[in-house]
């Protein structure tokens, strides 16, 4: 079982994905050169002090919104481990899974934590917090092959005979 | 047992019958590609390894968001789709003929119990003709273009059932907006919507189209009307015995049932900055605003410039408050202009533009600063959707927009 530990920054409910990255910065060429606005409207400050290995908790509803895929890549592009979320938007959490960004439903760590904290992500299993154990469950089997590819484009590759 | 709507157009398509929970493979009628997105589909596509679409002619590109070029760059993206549908020998592409939900069915390119899906959030639109749409990112949108095929997860289904007349300054946006508002902007999430009862029965396509586009804004993955006759004169189409049997049945498993009357809606504005804000009218009466923007995909049709139209006739726009009014797609801009709606509203001081997504998505003319109020018919009131994170977006219908207009502060039409 996969386990690591970071920092967490501590985001509130229906966080969209105008907020994510808005509009006027989706015509950028790179996700690199989108990054820097990422959750500017909310907070300006956040892209620039998120590292490398830190996790984003956050309420319900995360990535509420439009299609962007922008979003989950940005969110990963900043170095972001994961989200734990009380609940994930679906196109959200597809365009996360289809990039290899681990999401995480969990409803009751976000009333308990604060920002910087540090947690331990056991994957599949629990979270740990404050010397509090949070129950966590498993993705079904069909993501999770998606996931070991490596995302959608490694699984299509390997489809198309170009990867082993 | 009973099926629900969505469980039976799930069943037409992959030929076995599945119920809500179920993990299953879908065959897509039609696939929606807008300008925002193509440079990144056609990378992925590359990258995943395809040589060839697998069905050109079931594949749909067009410009909406980004029509005409309001940034430098954002010609790269017609440049990178011309030679997309160029190389890959595609036929449907629209650069300038308006919105891509509007298109989709406007152009007869989704017809009822079809699967299709959208690199745009508000794909959920095409239910409102009785087929199963929804908004995927854009390396899932490359797949499809190889394979023809998704997995989707048969998602459960809230029923809404309403009866009755509506008043007559209420409108379907009015119904959305109020549901949202009942369920919550996650209430619907992974579920459908499927909306029945007399008042959607005698509801014109146009305004079922209003409400399935802002499914999504519940959470919902797809919001569905049952195809009737009025669907087929849209569509164009003659209803077959599977397209008439696309209803949920009584005895159907709903993970919720809400029922509502017609005559108890009122007039009513989502309120900055969640589409789940919604407050009536009357509560927030007096409030001042500095613009309008009647147009989009929700509410940028004929009959929605007619019932703005019908408010303003004779009437100024108050001096201060800038009306822009966008027309959802070419044709409608036509049918507007030959029926003398654009005169009406040009008389009454609106300033009218292209057909395009425009305001609704903060890209072209009418950007608000600080401190600014705009009353708006699209779909989201998201902070810093339509300039600085500073300005207070409120959803409303045509009708309750153009009122505004005229008064300089929210009231009712």
């Amino acid at each position: 079982m996969e386990q690591f530990s970071g920092k967490i920054w501590v985001l509130g409910d229906d966080i969209d994905t105008d907020i994510i990255i808005p509009t006027e910065y989706l015509a950028l060429k790179t996700v690199e050169d989108m990054k820097p606005y990422a959750f500017s409207p909310l907070r300006p400050e956040l892209a620039g002090q998120i590292q490398e290995g830190d996790i984003i908790v956050a309420g319900k509803n995360f990535g509420c919104g439009s299609s962007r895929e922008q979003a989950p890549e940005i969110i990963k592009a900043l170095g972001v481990k994961c989200v734990i979320a009380k609940s994930f938007a679906r196109i959200f959490f597809r365009n996360s899974i289809n990039n290899g960004l681990l999401l995480i439903e969990q409803d009751s760590l976000h009333d308990h934590v604060t920002e910087i904290d540090k947690i331990t992500v056991n994957v599949g299993e629990s979270i740990e917090h404050n010397g509090e154990k949070y129950a966590i469950s498993s993705l079904p089997q069909n993501l999770l092959d998606i996931i070991n590819a490596g995302g959608l484009v490694k699984a299509m590759r390997k489809l198309n005979g170009l990867d082993a | 047992m009973g099926m629900t709507l969505i469980e039976k157009i799930v069943k037409n398509n992959t030929g076995t019958a599945a119920k809500a929970g179920d993990i299953v493979t879908v065959n897509v009628d039609r696939v929606m590609i807008h300008d925002i997105f193509i440079p990144f589909v056609a990378s992925k596509f590359e990258e995943m390894g395809f040589t060839k679409l697998w069905n050109p002619d079931k594949v749909v590109l067009i410009y909406d968001h980004l029509v005409p070029a309001s940034q430098v760059d954002d010609t790269r993206h017609f440049k990178v789709g011309n030679a997309f549908v160029e190389k890959y020998g595609m036929k449907n592409i629209h650069r300038a003929d308006g919105i891509c939900h509007q298109l989709m069915t406007e152009a007869g390119y989704v017809k009822p119990g079809n699967v299709v899906f959208g690199t745009d959030s508000h794909t959920t639109t095409y239910g409102c003709v009785g087929a199963f749409s929804s908004g995927i990112g854009y390396t899932e949108m490359a797949s499809i273009l190889g394979t023809g095929t998704l997995w989707i997860k048969v998602p459960e289904t809230i029923r809404v059932n309403i009866t009755g007349k509506l008043p007559e300054n209420v409108m379907a946006k009015d119904i959305i907006l109020k549901l949202i508002g009942d369920l919550g902007a996650d209430g619907a999430t992974y579920k459908a919507l499927e909306f029945a009862g007399d008042t959607v029965e005698n509801m014109s396509v146009a305004s079922r189209m209003s409400m399935s586009n802002m499914a999504i804004e519940a959470g919902a993955k797809c919001g569905l009307f049952s195809p009737d006759e009025k669907t087929a004169e849209y569509c164009e189409v003659e209803l077959t015995d599977e397209m008439k049997n696309l209803k949920g049945d009584e005895d159907a498993t709903y993970c919720r049932v809400m029922n509502y009357r017609a005559e108890d809606f009122v007039p009513v504005c989502a309120c900055p900055h969640n589409v789940d804000n919604c407050k009536t009218v009357k509560s927030l009466e007096g409030t001042e605003i500095d613009q309008v923007f009647i147009g989009s995909c929700t509410n940028g049709r004929l009959e929605d410039l007619m019932a703005a139209a019908e408010v303003l006739k004779g009437k100024k726009v108050a001096p201060f408050v800038k009306l822009i009014v966008t027309p959802a797609s070419r044709k409608i801009y036509t049918q507007a202009l030959e029926n003398g709606t654009m005169k009406i509203l040009s008389d009454a001081g609106a300033i009218i533009t292209h057909p395009s997504c425009g305001l609704c998505c903060g890209r072209t003319g009418g950007i608000l600063t600080d401190g600014e109020r705009v009353v708006a018919t699209n779909n989201r009131n998201f902070l810093g959707r339509m300039g600085s994170s500073k300005v207070e977006i409120f959803l409303a219908s045509p009708k309750t927009a153009a009122a505004c207009a005229v008064a300089g502060k929210i009231v009712e039409a």
